[in-house]
């Protein structure tokens, strides 16, 4: 539609609402009679899925989500098992939300000095913004665990402890529902992998 | 002694089986057939021993949920006004019902019982001097609330309500001038002739006007799409704001059961009642000579399921409107009831008088 329609007289009918109300009726009325029949194909099993209906039944069938959605955090770890993380604190630092709690400890090596000895996400104060993962100069926070249900019965539930954050994996099971997104080549490992 | 009897069944079955059933049965069918217009599934989470039943159980669930919710009483509330209101407003809804005819009579062991609850003369009025009735529950319990918001949501549902009262009132005047009768059952069997020997002589061919301002105005007394200026509780704050639990289950269902009265009173007044198309007393007889004969109880039961047909239809069309058009502003709802629909039920009065009086 003009965006300039909307400034034009009405016409008389158009005035009078009823063939407007009318239209509507119908463009509905047919909606409902084509979902109606689809669905009572679907429920005598000629059809297998219900067409027209754009729902997801959630707990069963779950939305392909997109690759880049920001999921809930991890922590990556090396080869050898310890966390990439090196307590810089840059994270905890640009966090909006004041969610991350790091407590640093001193490491033997003289390469990596410090790691964290907790590291806390708060979740309940969170806003999801991925800065902390854009921040950490190790790759060592990722918001890639395709982990959407994190609901919890009391503030304390939303506490993400180092622990946890470690044992998260990537969940590439959730990215797999895009076929054409998988059959893109692999991009470039990142220089923290290689 | 057998007239009480009678009359306590016919209330069973008319008033707690099928009015209350149909009540319950809409709040499924409006989460479907919104889901089924708007290419959604709709409800179908409920499910006893892995049964779905394409969401009925939702019935159930939602009435659980209703008595299990927190009944909220807020501070300073009116105690007795604030538990009575929403049974007052549903009394008068039920109540209503105690007029309207859902079938012929049925004939048990010689005695003949009109399919009425109340076989009463003044019908059609003392339907109106019920509905009007139910404003009581609106208003008292949106004062009993102790909330100013509710007050002006209760003031603002109570202004809509009597200004369509009168438009309703004033569009059926020219069925009853066409039947001059207001009992009806008698306008019901007057609707079963035949015009012309094959068109059934309903109430909707000599009043279509009638018939849609008589709709329109009866969607605005049930404060439904598009006119539930009063209902959106949650968005402008209506009169039953402060209402929990059962207390609000009480008002919505008051909501549905006037849906089914306005429904059926269309059904009476415009579409034939419980007559079903050549079906006369003694059975089938069509116009092209052909005729079944059928026992009285066949008869009863199948104008009964005409009946309950047309209300059936009635209400989706009801459903289809509810879930299509936008809700009106407040002060388009009143410019259409004074300004409009009265005007025209009342040229429509003087057309009806003017024809029946010279032609
Ligand atoms: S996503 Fe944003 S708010 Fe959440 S922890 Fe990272 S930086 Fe803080
Ligand atoms: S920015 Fe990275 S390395 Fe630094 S503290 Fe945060 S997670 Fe650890």
């Amino acid at each position: 539609m003009n965006v300039h329609d909307k400034y034009k007289p009405l016409t008389f009918w158009e005035r009078t609402y009823l063939p407007r109300i009318w239209d509507g009726l119908v463009l509905t009325m047919r909606h409902f009679f084509f979902n109606l029949w689809h669905f009572f194909l679907a429920s005598i099993g000629v059809q297998r899925e219900w067409k027209g209906a754009v729902t997801y039944q959630y707990p069963e069938v779950r939305r392909p989500i997109w690759p880049r959605l920001r999921t809930l955090h991890r922590l990556t770890k090396r080869e050898d098992g310890t966390p990439r993380c090196v307590a810089c604190m840059m994270c905890e630092t640009v966090c909006p939300a004041k969610c991350i709690y790091i407590v640093a400890g001193e490491r033997p090596e003289k390469q990596i000095e410090k790691y964290p000895l907790q590291f806390d996400i708060d979740l309940g104060k969170c806003v999801f913004c991925g800065y902390c993962v854009e921040a950490c100069p190790e790759d060592a926070i990722r918001m890639d665990t395709g982990i959407l249900e994190f609901a919890a019965y009391g503030r304390n539930g939303m506490l993400l402890t180092k622990e946890m954050l470690l044992s998260f994996v990537p969940k590439k099971e959730h990215y797999t529902a895009r076929p054409d997104l998988e059959a893109r080549p692999a991009p470039a490992p990142r220089l923290s992998e290689a | 002694m057998s007239e009480i009897i009678a009359t306590a069944l016919k209330i069973l079955f008319f008033v707690l089986v099928f009015v209350f059933s149909t009540a319950a049965l809409l709040t499924w069918v409006e989460r479907k057939q919104s889901a089924l217009m708007q290419d959604r599934v709709g409800a179908n989470r409920a499910k006893i021993f892995g049964l779905r039943l394409w969401g009925l159980f939702h019935i159930i669930a939602d009435s659980l949920k209703m008595f299990l919710k927190e009944d909220f009483r807020p501070q300073g509330a009116e105690k007795l006004l604030f538990l009575l209101a929403p049974g007052i407003s549903m009394f008068f809804a039920i109540a209503a019902f105690a007029a309207i005819p859902f079938a012929d009579v049925l004939v048990v062991g010689g005695t003949a019982h009109v399919m009425q609850i109340a076989a009463l003369d003044v019908g059609i009025l003392y339907v109106f001097a019920t509905m009007s009735m139910a404003v009581y529950g609106v208003v008292l319990g949106a004062w009993a609330s102790n909330n100013n918001y509710s007050l002006m949501g209760g003031l603002r549902a109570s202004a809509q309500m009597i200004s369509y009262e009168v438009g309703i009132g004033v569009s059926i005047i020219g069925v009853l001038l066409v039947f001059q009768t207001v009992n009806l059952q008698e306008i019901v069997r007057a609707q079963g002739a035949l015009l012309g020997g094959w068109l059934p002589k309903w109430g909707i061919l000599y009043q279509p006007i009638g018939f849609l301002l008589f709709f329109t105005t009866g969607l605005a007394e049930t404060k439904r799409i598009p006119f539930d200026a009063p209902e959106g509780e949650s968005e402008i704050i209506g009169y039953h704001v402060e209402f929990t639990s059962m207390r609000f289950g009480v008002y919505f269902l008051t909501d549905l059961i006037e849906t089914v009265l306005i429904a059926c009173i269309t059904v009476t007044l415009f579409l034939g009642g419980w007559q079903v198309p050549y079906l006369t007393a003694a059975g089938f007889e069509f116009p092209w000579g052909v005729s079944l004969a059928l026992s009285n109880l066949t008869v009863t039961v199948l104008q009964f399921l005409g009946f309950s047909l047309k209300v059936a239809v009635l209400l989706w069309f009801m459903m289809l409107i509810r879930w299509t058009l936008p809700r009106f502003r407040y002060d388009q709802v009143m410019a259409l009831g004074w300004k409009i629909l009265l005007p025209l039920a009342l040229l429509n009065i003087f057309v009806t008088a003017a024809i029946i009086l010279f032609v």
